[in-house]
Formats: structure tokens, C-alpha cells, sequence
């Protein structure tokens, strides 16, 4: 099929939870490979947006430089951006390092802590920089849809998409709503 | 004498009273006769001796008083007044009112800061000064104006500031400041019923002990005044409610009280200021002929903190009447007319205005207005029947007790009877006092008060509403322009957004936090309209705006919130292109500075390269 | 005894006189969404979730008198937006991590989320900095949750009568204290069979040692939605408090 919905995915400041709950579609998937064709994610390791996309799937909250940047090109590419679970949603577990300041979280990871050898504070121009606070997606990019949960169950991503693909506004259900 | 911040600094934790700040702590207990409800006039005094509310004073308070610690602490942090960190000897506040922004303001406080060597919110090291903003201090025509340990500062200039850090660095006590620093004119530019109709201390009092409580309160009726504090509720109707509300058994002598509110909070607003300052008398005689009305023994008028300087006038004032039988046992040698009136000062929270909360701070609480109903008129102060009225309104009513209800009556419009007495700032060439017959259009006031090239302005404080200069037929009366008093002129020169601005930052810093919409929304609209004039804005930002705006207006429990977004919302309605100019032309911009937010670890990481930067880049 | 009623949404409710919106609402089995109301305690009036239209005139349905003859409108899309946001606002305001409070699934600002199909908080958050208090042996305060509803002061206060919490502070730096010279709880006559450990609507005084006790699957809202649990346990509350 030429026009399958291309759907991108990626994992900011988050854990891969929400891909793993994805995967949990199970057999669904060759279902959704019928409609459905993937872009960038880790699932394809494919590693640039290609320019048009229909989906954007984004796990994870942002907590640095790098975070912003692939932020950008998804929401550039995709005609639709989803912050899937709670780290993109408010920026989750990540953000609980929120009420210490940045400075004592780099001091106490690489100067000060028990068992740190040679401190120094990583500064390889590689290295993306962390933000004073992690953020949720929604403060830094437009989202056209939410999607809670930690993670979502896959049958939120099933119920999201094929409400998506048949062309229906998405709408979640009360069971399927939730914030853990 | 209390060097206590050295001893903390050194120690880091607070420390124990010594023998003698016990002792003083118990002289401030006992002059107030270890009166819980007194509280907030407790922690001022504890606050102007130890320069905070130390914790153990906290303690001590609590226990003195037979009160929680919480409620002492409680208050000790409600009040912009009370802090639990210790301020300079020398606590300098400057106004931050548009008006006074207007007058140089801020470049003023920006030399004083650079002068002192400290930022706003600071106290500098040696523990000699500290410096911050304060909201609208009442002086908006003779600004820029400030505080210093509670005292009003008028006609700030750099020169001054110079004298002032002068006397501070040499530590002369504020007492022999030079004092023009201090003086506070009247500006009566123009005078009508009120400000002109001469009363003689206890005439009206005579003339009602005369003809009784009934025929007062009828003439109080026929004259159809309404509160001159905002919502314009007919006096003549509360007193009466009050009056006969049940006070308790009916075996139990009846336990009313008679509130002014001179809490004058809202910006642009100084006429009550005037009044106390110049027409005391009729104030307090307008508060005595309630008493006689509704059958109340006691009377307490409200002052707000930052009149502190009106403190001591007034009960010399109250003095004299006492002396003169118009305050006290059988008023005037009528028997069983037992009046008293005493002033309590609030210490710095606008919200304290509003009626049922300035009941709770006079009970010695934080200011949080009460679930209505039940009405102050039954349920007020200690839970008594209460009338609470502005100062304007008692002065009105003072009169009216002495001329009559059609005297008063045959001034003004159909609905609006009398007159308002205004309080004009802002870009004119003579603001000060203006007092007209209601029905006065807004052109004839500009006219009066030398207002030119006028862009619009601000009627009824930030609470009230900006009006352009397509509406200048307006009238002044409830049923167009209602207002408290406050007028502010701008001319063309200035800029709505700021004032909007500084509007909107005013309510945030004044929400009680008792409600979520206020709480939460008044911050939330602040930083939604710092993001925009910091042109950061974009397309979503202002639909945001309007949503916050309606939610806030339309759910909070008080008229502090129901009133925080007028100013927001009265501008965008009148002026959208001067929001939308301010656009990005994306439709989304970034909520937060995102470079700045790496400032952190480009520093600790000793970068500054490509890569350790962020654009502040709107998408889509 | 004359028969009083208002309409909710159109339909009659019966109330007795003093009985306020909300009242009339729980003992006629119709659902008002809130949060600092709690029909053991006196009104509050704080949270506006609330929030409904009488005669037109938003109001509060946890404060106001039910008076003859009102027309309430409770159950409406624009209502139910407005209580959203304001449930948005409590959730952007403090530290609401979901995926690691104790109370989650049990948790009534959570389930109020649910019950209006909250998808995400919509504002910038705060992310304020606040206190945990963990000295007490058996009673755990993470005011990162804490709503400021002042149930726990309410309950402390009058059925417990050990005063042990109050509010402090203004505006947007509202925050709980707790009344002892540390401001600990250590310090402080709470113990846990109190009302005021057991009141708290969210995650902000817990028990310790007893999270995540029950599995998901299993919790409160897991399976049946705020207003049916509300209900019923609120009815026969308010059945007893006015039933005379
Ligand atoms: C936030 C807020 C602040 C207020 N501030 C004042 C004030 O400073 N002075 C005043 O007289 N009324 C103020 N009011 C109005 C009072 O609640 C009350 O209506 C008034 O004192 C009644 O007196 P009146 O009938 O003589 O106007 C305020 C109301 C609100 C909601
Ligand atoms: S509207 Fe604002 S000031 Fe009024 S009660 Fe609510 S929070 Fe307090
Ligand atoms: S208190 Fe409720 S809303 Fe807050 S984190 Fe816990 S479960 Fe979530
Ligand atoms: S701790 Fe719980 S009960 Fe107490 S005010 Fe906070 S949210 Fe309410
Ligand atoms: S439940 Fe009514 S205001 Fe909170």
C-alpha cells in the first residue's frame, strides 16, 4: 500500500518503558504494519526523520541540549506530535531532580560523591548540556495529543492509533486513563 | 540593641530569647492585654523591635496568648509586613505602583539599590539596611514615595536618596530625619458636599440623640448612599440588616461593632488617606452615629500598614472626642449611648480590604475572606452582627445625620445619589483630590485636572477597568462608571502593556492563596504576560491568555481574583492590536528562556561552544 | 415538613433547609466533582472544583444554601472544562509524580483527573520546592502533594482537637505547616489512629509502611470511577448529618 500513516518514534529523557508497553500490542502489530509504516525509532534504528511524517510518537521528558534538538526535528517532521507517558507529559521521574538545583546534582555525581575517582565535571564538547530543569515536551514544542500513563498500556497506543488511522478523533476511555 | 542576625549567621540556627528580648516580648504582650485577636498589632511591634518574628518569640507569643504556635506563624508569613528573617535597622520599602513608576520610581529604587550595595529582597551584610518593593503605598500623586520602618517616604529624588543612604550609613534614628521627608500634602482640588459642608465635631450625634435611632437611620435611607469602598451596597439597607440581626440570646445584652475600613489598598486609590488625614472627626462621628443605629458599644477602624503615619493623629483625635463626651459612656449625656472607637493597623496585604477578610485579620488571623453567606451584617466580627463601611461612606453618612437624606439625595443621578471623591494621578498637570457630583463625565474630570494628549485610563484601580479615549462621555455613577476613588491618567507616551503588566503582577503578589484559580491563576497570568512582553509571545499565547483570564475571573471565591484579570481582559477587548504586535508570527514559542536554562552547566562545565547554546526557536 | 427542592441538570432534588448544593446533590445520589469538600467536616470552599451555575451565577457547591427554587447546572461540557482546568492548575502548582506516590489509584486529585478525562496539565509547571517531613515514626508528610485543601487542618482541629496543621504563607506560597517549634511532626501529638492522617485526599500524609499495599488492579478508582465511590460513601454520610 503506497499512502501506509508513517509513524516515528523516539525516546527523550525517559526510559524506553513506553516502547517496551508499545511492543506489548503483540500480534497487533502485523495488523498495524498493514496501515502503518515506521520512520525514525529505535525500532527501525533508522536515524533522521524523513520530511514527511504523519505521526510523531515522543517518550521522555527533556533534560538537555540534545533533548530540544531531536524535540525540533520531530515536531518539524510530523504532522502530528503525541507525548507518549508521563516523562513527556510533566516530565516524570527524571523531574524529580527538580527541587535540587542543577549545580549540587553535577557536584554530587561527579565531585563530591563516595567512590567518584578523578572528579571532574564532563565538559567533551559531544556532550549535550543539561537544562536547569527537566521540562515536560508541551512547554518547548506545540503537542497535538496526549497519551498518560506509566507507560501507557498498549492498548492506549492501539486504541490512539487505529482511532487515528479510521480517521476518528481520538479518545481514550476512562479505564484506559491513567497517570502510573 | 538587637545585633540577633550576626548570632544567627554565626550559629545558623535561630536563637534562643535572651532575658531581655523576653522581656521586651512580654511589655508588647501586656500593652495589648494579652489580647489574641490583637495579634497582628502584637507581631508589629515585635517586628519593629527585633527588626523579624524571631521563632522562639513565635513560642512565646502562642503561649502568652493562650494560641497555636501555627496561627502565630501563620500570620507572622502572611503579612508582606512580617518577615522571619531579620531586615535592616534601616527596612526601606519603594512604592511599585504604576503611578509611581510613572514619577521615576524605578530608577530611583535602581540608584538606592546601587547606593546601598544591595538588591531588592536584601538585607546588606552589616544588618545596617535592607531594601524592597512594596505595592501601591496611597502616595501615587507624590511619588515616588516609599517607606522606611513603616514610615511614608513622598517626592523621592536622587538627592534625597543620597541624604537618605547618608543617614543610614551614619545611623541616625529615623525620628531625626529632616521632616519634609515625610510630609504628606492633601491636594483638595476640588471640593463639594463632602469636603466642604463644615461639621462640628458631635453635631450630628446631637441632632440624632434628638430625634432617635429610627429617624437617623431613615434619613441615612432616603439619602440613598451607597458604599463608597467599590461594590456600592446601600448603607442605609446594611445598617439596617445589622440592626436587626440577632447578636445571640436574646437574654444577653446585644453584641454589635462598627467597622471603617480604611484599608485603602487598591492602587491609585488616596482619598481615604485624606480624609483621616484631614476629616477625622467626621469619620469617626459617621462611626459613632452607626453605633447609635444599629446598637453597637465598640467601633474599630482598619487602617492599613502603610499609614502608620496616621496612627498617632488619629487617636489624638479619638482623644479629643473622648474628652468631649462625643466617645465613651452616655455619648452626649444620652444614657445607655456607650460608643468607643479604637484604631487597629494592618501590615501590608491588600486583600484585608476585602470586607470578611479584614474581619479575620481584626480577629488577629490571615487575611482570607469567609465563605458569604452568611454576610458580615450577621456574622462579622467574632462572629457578631457587623457593619462594615469605607471611610468615604462614613464621612457621607456623618453629614447626612446632620443635613438630612434629601440634602444629599437632591445631588447626583438616579441611581447614584452624592457625590465620589477621586483620587487623580498620573499624566495630568494638577492630580490630587477631586470630589464631583456622581453623573460627571470623564471629559469634564480630564478637563478639570489639566489632562492632555490622554490615551485612556484606569478607573476603579487595577480592579476596575481601562477606558479608552473613544469613551470619554462616560459618566461617573454606578450605573456606567462605578469606582473606589482611583483614577489613573495615562497620555499617549505610555505604554498599556506595561501597565497591564505591572497590574497583573500586583494581583499575584496580593492573591490570598485561598482559592486554586487565584492562587495558581494570578501567577500563571503573570508569567503568561511576562512571556509576551518579553516578545516571546506567539499565537497560542494569547488565546492561553483570554482562557486563564475568563477561568480566573469566573471561578475564584473573591473579588480579588473575580476582579485580577479586568486588566488583561478590559485591554484586549479595547486594544488587540497592541497584543498581537507583540507576536512572534509562529504559532508556538518556547514557555521558558531555553539557553539561559544551560547557563548552569556551561558554567560548570567550563563551554561555551555551538553546541552549548540553544536558540529560543519558535516552531510551525 | 414542607417539601424544598431545587433541579439539577433538570432533574428535582429534595433538600431540607440548610443544606447546601452539594448536600442535596450526595443525598439524591447526583455527583458534584470536588475535592476539599468532605461531608464529615465543616464547608470549606476552598478548591472550586465544584464549581457549578445557579441561576446563571457561578458558585460553589460545597459552600452555598441550597435555596427553593435554584437551578443548578452541574453536569455540563463547559462546567466540566472549567473544573479540568482547575484540576490542571492543582496538578502543575505542587510535585505530582503519579508513578511513584503511595497513593496512587487511591488518590482523589488522580481519580477527579480520570473522572474528566484529564490528559495532560496543560500549564507550565511550578515545580516549587517543598518540604518532606519524615521525622515522625509512623506518619510520612510530602507536601509536594499537597493540594491545600485543609482537611487535615479541619480534621486535626475539631475531631481530633490537637490543632497539629494550619496554612501559612500567601498566594502561590501557600504552604502547610505543621504546629511545633522544629515544624516536625515528630514534635507534634499526632499519632496515627488520628482523623487528620486519614483525611487527606491525596498523597501528602501517608501512613508509612503502608504503600503500595494493595496491588494494581485492585485500587479504589481502578475499575470504578470517582463519582460512583463518592457516592457511595458520601451518601450515607450525608444522610446521617441531616437526616433529622
Ligand atoms: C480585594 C478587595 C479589596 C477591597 N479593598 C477595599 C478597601 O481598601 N476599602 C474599602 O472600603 N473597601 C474595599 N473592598 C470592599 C469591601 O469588601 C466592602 O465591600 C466595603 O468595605 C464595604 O463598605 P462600603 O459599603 O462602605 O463600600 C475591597 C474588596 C475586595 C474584594
Ligand atoms: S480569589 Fe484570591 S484573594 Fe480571593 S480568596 Fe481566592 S485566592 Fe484569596
Ligand atoms: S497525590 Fe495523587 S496526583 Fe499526586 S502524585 Fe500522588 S497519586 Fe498522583
Ligand atoms: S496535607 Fe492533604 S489534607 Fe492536608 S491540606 Fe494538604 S492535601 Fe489537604
Ligand atoms: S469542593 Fe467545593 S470548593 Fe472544594
Amino acid at each position: 500500500m503506497a499512502d501506509k500513516i508513517k509513524v516515528a518514534t523516539t525516546s527523550l529523557a525517559g526510559c524506553f518503558g513506553c516502547h517496551m508497553s508499545f511492543l506489548d500490542i503483540d500480534e497487533r502489530i502485523l495488523d498495524l504494519a498493514q496501515i502503518a509504516e515506521f520512520d525514525r525509532s529505535p525500532l527501525t534504528d533508522i536515524k533522521q526523520c524523513s520530511d514527511h511524517v504523519d505521526i510523531g510518537l515522543v517518550e521522555g521528558g527533556l533534560c538537555n541540549s540534545e533533548n530540544v534538538h531531536t524535540l525540533r526535528e520531530f515536531r518539524k517532521s510530523c504532522k502530528i506530535l503525541v507525548a507518549v507517558g508521563a516523562c513527556a507529559i510533566n516530565g516524570g521521574l527524571p523531574a524529580m531532580r527538580n527541587h535540587i538545583p542543577l549545580e549540587e546534582c553535577l557536584e554530587e555525581s561527579y565531585l563530591d560523591a563516595v567512590g567518584v575517582e578523578n572528579p571532574q565535571i564532563p565538559n567533551d564538547v559531544e556532550l549535550p548540556l543539561l537544562l536547569n530543569k527537566v521540562h515536560p515536551i508541551h512547554e518547548v514544542v506545540k503537542v497535538d495529543y496526549f497519551l498518560p500513563g506509566c507507560p501507557p498500556s498498549a492498548d492506549v497506543f492501539w486504541k490512539f492509533l487505529t482511532d487515528l488511522a479510521s480517521g476518528r478523533e481520538p479518545s481514550l476511555p476512562y479505564e484506559l486513563v491513567h497517570y502510573d | 540593641m538587637y545585633n540577633r542576625e550576626h548570632l544567627l549567621e554565626a550559629a545558623g540556627t535561630p536563637m534562643p530569647l535572651t532575658e531581655t528580648e523576653q522581656s521586651v516580648l512580654m511589655r508588647i504582650v501586656d500593652r495589648h492585654a494579652a489580647d489574641a485577636t490583637q495579634l497582628v498589632q502584637i507581631l508589629r511591634e515585635v517586628q519593629a523591635s527585633f527588626r523579624h518574628i524571631p521563632a522562639d518569640a513565635m513560642d512565646s507569643l502562642a503561649a502568652a496568648l493562650g494560641i497555636e504556635r501555627a496561627q502565630v506563624q501563620a500570620v507572622a508569613e502572611f503579612y508582606t509586613f512580617f518577615s522571619t528573617k531579620p531586615r535592616g535597622r534601616y527596612d526601606i520599602l519603594i512604592s511599585d505602583s504604576i503611578t509611581d513608576h510613572m514619577l521615576g520610581s524605578r530608577e530611583i529604587a535602581a540608584y538606592l539599590s546601587e547606593r546601598l550595595g544591595i538588591q531588592p529582597g536584601e538585607t546588606r551584610s552589616d544588618g545596617q539596611v535592607s531594601f524592597d518593593y512594596t505595592s501601591c503605598t496611597g502616595m501615587c500623586e507624590q511619588g515616588p514615595a516609599g517607606l522606611v520602618n513603616g514610615l511614608t517616604l513622598t517626592q523621592l529624588t536622587r538627592e534625597r536618596i543620597d541624604r537618605i543612604v547618608d543617614l543610614v550609613n551614619a545611623g541616625t534614628p529615623v525620628t531625626q530625619w529632616p521632616r519634609e521627608f515625610f510630609a504628606v500634602k492633601d491636594n483638595i482640588r476640588r471640593a463639594d458636599l463632602i469636603l466642604k459642608t463644615e461639621l462640628k465635631p458631635g453635631s450630628a450625634l446631637k441632632w440624632s440623640n434628638t430625634r432617635g435611632a429610627d429617624s437617623t437611620l431613615a434619613e441615612i435611607e432616603k439619602s440613598g448612599l451607597r458604599g463608597r469602598g467599590g461594590a456600592g451596597f446601600s448603607t442605609g439597607m446594611k445598617w439596617k440588616f445589622c440592626r436587626q440581626a440577632k447578636s445571640g440570646p436574646a437574654d444577653a445584652p446585644a453584641e454589635r461593632y462598627v467597622v471603617c475600613n480604611a484599608d485603602e489598598g487598591e492602587p491609585g486609590t488616596f482619598k481615604d488617606r485624606v480624609l483621616l488625614q484631614s476629616y477625622a472627626d467626621q469619620v469617626f462621628e459617621g462611626m459613632t452615629l452607626c453605633g447609635r443605629v444599629i446598637g453597637a458599644r465598640q467601633g474599630y477602624l482598619y487602617l492599613r500598614g502603610e499609614y502608620l503615619y496616621l496612627g498617632d493623629h488619629l487617636d489624638r483625635v479619638l482623644q479629643e472626642r473622648r474628652r468631649n463626651h462625643l466617645l465613651g459612656s452616655n455619648i452626649l449625656g444620652e444614657p445607655g449611648f456607650d460608643f468607643d472607637i479604637e484604631v487597629r493597623i494592618g501590615a501590608g496585604a491588600y486583600i484585608c480590604g476585602e470586607e470578611s477578610a479584614l474581619i479575620e485579620s481584626l480577629e488577629g488571623k490571615r487575611g482570607v475572606p469567609r465563605n458569604r453567606p452568611p454576610y458580615p451584617v450577621t456574622h462579622g466580627y467574632r462572629n457578631k452582627p457587623t457593619v462594615v463601611n469605607n471611610v468615604e461612606t462614613f464621612a457621607a453618612a456623618a453629614l447626612i445625620g446632620l443635613k438630612g437624606g434629601a440634602w444629599f439625595a437632591d445631588v447626583g443621578t438616579e441611581k447614584s445619589k452624592g457625590t465620589k471623591i477621586l483620587s487623580i494621578s498620573g499624566d495630568c498637570a494638577k492630580p490630587g483630590i477631586y470630589e464631583y457630583p456622581f453623573g460627571t463625565s470623564i471629559r469634564k474630570i480630564l478637563d478639570d485636572c489639566g489632562a492632555t494628549n490622554t490615551l485612556g485610563l484606569q478607573i476603579g484601580g487595577p480592579s476596575g477597568i481601562f477606558i479608552s479615549d473613544r469613551e470619554f462621555d462616560r459618566v461617573l455613577g454606578f450605573e456606567d462608571l462605578p469606582t473606589g476613588g482611583s483614577f489613573m491618567i495615562f497620555d499617549r507616551t505610555r505604554d498599556i502593556l506595561e501597565i497591564v503588566r505591572n497590574f497583573t503582577h500586583f494581583f499575584a503578589h496580593e492573591s490570598c492563596g485561598f482559592c486554586t484559580p487565584c492562587r495558581v491563576g494570578t501567577s500563571l497570568l503573570r508569567n503568561q504576560l511576562d512571556k509576551l512582553c518579553a516578545g516571546h509571545g506567539a499565537k497560542g499565547d494569547l488565546v492561553e491568555l483570554t482562557h486563564i483570564s475568563k477561568l480566573v475571573k469566573n471561578t475564584s471565591h473573591c473579588g480579588l481574583g473575580q476582579t485580577a484579570a479586568n486588566p488583561i481582559l478590559s485591554t484586549l477587548e479595547r486594544y488587540p492590536e497592541l497584543y498581537e504586535q507583540r507576536l512572534r508570527a509562529k504559532a508556538f514559542e518556547p514557555g521558558f528562556d531555553l539557553d539561559g536554562a544551560l547557563e548552569v552547566a556551561r558554567r560548570m562545565a567550563g563551554r561555551d561552544d555551538a553546541h552549548a547554546h540553544l536558540e529560543q526557536e519558535a516552531v510551525l | 415538613m414542607t417539601a424544598h427542592t431545587i433541579t439539577i441538570d433538570g432533574q428535582q432534588v429534595p433538600f431540607i433547609e440548610g443544606q447546601t448544593i452539594i448536600e442535596a446533590a450526595t443525598a439524591a445520589g447526583v455527583y458534584i466533582p470536588h475535592l476539599c469538600h468532605n461531608p464529615e467536616f465543616t464547608p470549606h470552599g476552598s478548591c472550586k472544583l465544584c464549581t457549578v451555575k445557579v441561576n446563571g451565577r457561578n458558585c460553589s457547591a460545597c459552600t452555598f444554601p441550597a435555596v427553593d427554587g435554584q437551578e443548578v447546572l452541574n453536569d455540563t461540557e463547559e462546567l466540566n472544562e472549567t473544573r479540568r482546568a482547575i484540576t490542571q492548575m492543582l496538578f502543575v502548582e505542587g510535585n505530582h509524580f503519579c508513578p511513584s506516590c503511595e497513593k496512587s489509584g487511591n488518590c482523589q486529585l488522580q481519580a477527579v483527573g480520570y473522572f474528566l478525562n484529564m490528559l495532560d496539565a496543560h500549564f507550565p509547571f511550578f515545580y516549587p520546592s517543598r518540604e518532606v517531613d519524615a521525622s515522625h515514626p509512623e506518619v510520612m508528610l510530602d507536601r509536594d502533594r499537597c493540594i491545600l485543601c485543609e482537611l487535615c487542618v479541619r480534621a486535626s482541629r475539631d475531631v481530633d482537637g490537637k490543632n497539629v496543621f494550619a496554612l501559612s504563607g500567601r498566594g502561590i506560597h501557600t504552604h502547610l505547616i505543621v504546629n511545633s517549634t522544629s515544624g516536625k511532626l515528630a514534635d507534634t501529638e499526632i499519632s496515627v489512629d488520628d482523623k487528620a492522617v486519614h483525611v487527606c485526599p491525596v498523597g501528602a500524609i501517608l501512613v508509612k509502611r503502608t504503600g503500595f499495599e494493595v496491588p494494581i488492579g485492585q485500587r479504589i478508582y481502578d475499575h470504578q470511577d470517582i463519582s460512583e465511590v463518592s457516592l457511595a460513601m458520601e451518601e450515607s454520610v450525608a444522610g446521617e448529618s441531616h437526616g433529622g
